[in-house]
């Protein structure tokens, strides 16, 4: 599909969500990688461990998508050494931001979805733009198929409003199985209509026991 | 050494041909407290005294982590060898991601020699205070390096810098020809003994050292205190020095477990 001879951004699709609990993280990404109407490879990662309890997950230009994420490990490896620990949820949070928007005028084409635990081993999902513009929440989902996916996760896990008073926790209520099954169900539901979205889904799962990887066939037409 | 017209900067040659002001730099390295280093074919072993200004005070650190596969120990001036570890830490993680690859140590060395070349050559500069062990492991085995002031590096088996470092060189001059075979084990005993020699007479205490390997398998990371304590246990235990192959994990002694307690209550090192 040829643009401009000098557009420097492709689309490779794909879709990402992530889901915060009381104490753990959801974030899944489907392992399509397209170009086009093609497919370039049916097994290709979104999701990056950044650190213990941090896990980026990015879908739209993959050639920004892994200079980014080797950017962020490189910073995370640098505070590593500078503080002796690993880096927050929320600190990563704002890094990735600054990050995002340090390239405010040549813009990193990649829309993210940050998952973790908080310092108080809570879930914790921060969603951003592709300049860098975040916020912390209780789910969201971004790339190709979000537009499909967002509307039922607001139906199934409504936050309630940040205005309230007293302030009430964004995080859901659900059970880590019941999470895991909503984003099983989501994601089948998305690659049925979206043709970016598809393959295999990749979903990991942080609590106070570490990272757990899980993986899922997803039709492949 | 005296002082002598010729030592005022390091843009200054004496008619000797040396250059005084690198020679001071290195004399600050000999006033260090003590570092050994001493290296298998697939293992190396960094080790450093532990000396505080003052009971007060806490000491400072002498080993650092530059990367998975490298670290340093530094003698002489520490602020000099924390700098100096910053900049081994970044060029590291520059290698690593241009090249997805850990940095040899052999062209890290260099970068760090060119570095200290450089205040030998400007009027502006002072040489830096501090010599560096390095050690690490890349694809061509274990090495460990000495990097000083100068701007010279020299590879080695086994070697100790800083002060009273003469007694530990001569210990590891006489045993240094068998080390390529060593076990992980036997390198870190013999490291602790390189130590020891360089207390002269003081007794050897896990708080009194630090102790770091790197090796196949093995990250680099300094050793808990504990098992360092189990390891100087050992020795003791086993006539003469570690010469005959100490009773493997011997229990630590009871004094030593008091021993260990009461370093729970020393404040820790600077963590930089």
């Amino acid at each position: 599909m040829a643009l401009r001879g000098d557009w420097m951004y492709e689309n490779n699709g794909g879709t990402c969500v992530a889901i915060a609990g009381i104490d753990y993280c959801v974030v899944a990404a489907d392992t399509r990688l397209s170009v086009g109407y093609n497919i370039l490879t049916r097994d290709h990662s979104k999701i990056c461990s950044l650190a213990d309890k941090v896990v980026l997950a990015s879908s739209g230009f993959q050639g920004d998508i892994r200079a980014l994420h080797k950017n962020l490990a490189a910073r995370h490896l640098l505070y590593q050494h500078q503080h002796n620990k690993q880096m927050s949820c929320p600190a990563m949070g704002q890094l990735l931001s600054n990050t995002l928007y340090y390239k405010r005028f040549f813009p990193y084409y990649a829309f993210n979805v940050l998952g973790g635990l908080d310092n108080e081993g809570k879930g914790c999902v921060f969603t951003y733009d592709a300049v860098g513009s975040y916020e912390r929440v209780g789910y969201s989902t971004q790339g190709s198929g979000s537009s499909l996916i967002m509307p039922v996760l607001d139906n199934q896990l409504k936050s309630p409003s940040p205005l309230l008073l007293p302030a009430r926790d964004a995080v859901t209520p659900l059970s880590e199985t019941e999470a895991v099954d909503l984003v099983k169900d989501v994601f089948a539901s998305a690659t049925e209509r979206d043709i970016y979205t598809g393959d295999k889904l990749e979903i990991v799962v942080i609590n106070a026991s570490g990272i757990k990887r899980e993986y899922l066939e997803l039709r492949k037409d | 050494m005296f002082r002598n017209q010729y030592d005022t900067d390091v843009t200054t040659w004496s008619p000797a041909g040396r250059l005084f002001q690198v020679e001071y730099a290195m004399e600050a390295v000999k006033q260090g407290s003590a570092a050994v280093g001493l290296r298998s074919k697939t293992h190396a072993v960094l080790g450093a005294v532990n000396k505080a200004a003052s009971d007060l005070a806490s000491h400072q650190r002498k080993l650092f982590r530059a990367d998975q596969h490298v670290g340093v120990a530094i003698a002489g001036l520490t602020a000099d060898g924390r700098v100096l570890s910053r900049f081994l830490r970044n060029e590291c993680i520059n290698h690593s991601f241009v090249y997805e690859s850990p940095l040899p140590v052999s062209r890290l060395v260099v970068q760090l020699a060119d570095k200290a070349q450089v205040c030998t050559q400007r009027s502006w500069k002072r040489p830096f205070g501090v010599g560096l062990l390095v050690a690490g492991l890349d694809e061509t085995g274990a090495h460990l390096y000495y990097n000083c002031p100068s701007g010279n590096y020299f590879e080695y088996q086994a070697f100790a810098i800083g002060s009273r470092s003469q007694a530990a060189k001569t210990f590891l001059e006489r045993r240094f020809q068998e080390y390529d075979t060593y076990s992980r084990e036997d390198l870190i005993k013999d490291a602790l003994f390189a130590i020891k020699e360089t207390l002269q007479g003081e007794k050897l205490t896990a708080q009194l050292c630090t102790v770091a390997i790197v090796g196949e398998g093995e990250a680099f990371h300094i050793i808990d205190q504990q098992t360092i304590q189990e390891y100087i246990d050992a020795m003791e235990l086993s006539t003469g020095g570690p010469d005959e192959e100490a009773a493997a994990a011997a229990p630590p002694s009871a004094e030593a477990q008091e021993g260990g307690e009461g370093a729970s209550s020393e404040p820790a090192p600077m963590d930089i």
